[in-house]
């Protein structure tokens, strides 16, 4: 399985072209685990490298978006297992940025989606993401996430469940005042969007 | 047993039918804008470090291996 050999200078360059095509992804994907921008771009690149020093265990052909995925999914846990502290305030700086918003229409609806995302328990709100967001199927998001195909499809809906709650209700809290509106207003935008009935 | 209250039931039914209407457009809703939370990101232009590194990690493979 972990077999690793010596790529070819072709197979190499079909590797990096790939890799180099899944970053805007991986980045996407470290800003839903990290939250801080910055310190999502470190994640990424780091998953990056190590996925590009892994080449030689990654079967050409498989999924190379859902392998570069787990890796940086490993990558962030065993950071966070190494420096809790950190990630701690990592967090904090996180919400401050959400919360530092200067487009008064639009992005504040996005910025209520992201601080209901962050409400959600993490592993709930990284089923949610690979499914909802990242277009993989359950069996994709279970090899990532190593849990049980049923696990995720679990997570996914207690996640969906979840987000409509916080998102109708407001039950969390923003500068003292409750963001009862969100959901109305997230309605309207999908109206807006895509004709979504 | 369906006559006694058929005016009763219908409405429930209506009522289950509008709210399940009403959970599921509220799902697709947020579907819509997890993804669009998401592809933001994804469209954004990629950091040129990143393809700096990449490329430094191949020269130095290419140079260092053999």
């Amino acid at each position: 399985m972990s077999e690793r050999r010596e790529l070819t200078k072709q197979e190499e360059a079909i590797f990096k072209k790939e890799l180099v095509q899944l970053i805007p992804h991986l980045r996407a994907f470290a800003r839903t685990l990290a939250g801080d921008a910055a310190a999502a771009d470190d994640l990424a690149q780091d998953a990056m490298m190590k996925a590009w020093d892994a080449r030689g265990s990654f079967q050409l052909g498989t999924n190379m978006k859902a392998w570069t995925f787990m890796i940086l999914r490993n990558q962030f846990y065993s950071e966070k297992r190494r420096s809790w502290r950190q990630t701690q305030l990592d967090q904090e700086a996180a919400e401050r940025t959400l919360l530092a918003v200067d487009d008064p229409e639009a992005p504040i609806v996005l910025d209520e989606m992201r601080l209901a995302l962050h409400q959600l328990p993490a592993e709930q709100r990284e089923a949610l993401i690979l499914v909802g967001a990242g277009g993989f199927a359950y069996e994709e998001a279970a090899d990532i996430c190593g849990c049980a195909v049923g696990t995720v499809k679990s997570r996914v809906s207690r996640a969906r469940r979840a987000l409509q709650s916080i998102l109708t209700d407001g039950s969390y809290e923003r500068d003292g005042a409750p963001a009862g509106d969100a959901m109305r207003s997230i309605l309207d935008h999908a109206e807006r969007l895509s004709g979504v009935r | 047993m369906i006559e006694q209250s058929p005016k009763t039931t219908g409405s429930r039914r209506r009522e289950q039918t509008r709210a399940a209407d009403e959970a599921r457009l509220r799902q697709q809703a947020i579907g819509v804008r997890l993804r669009q939370l998401f592809d933001e990101v994804v469209n954004e232009p990629v950091p040129d470090d990143f393809l700096e590194i990449l490329r430094r990690a191949d020269d130095s493979s290419k140079g260092g291996a053999r």
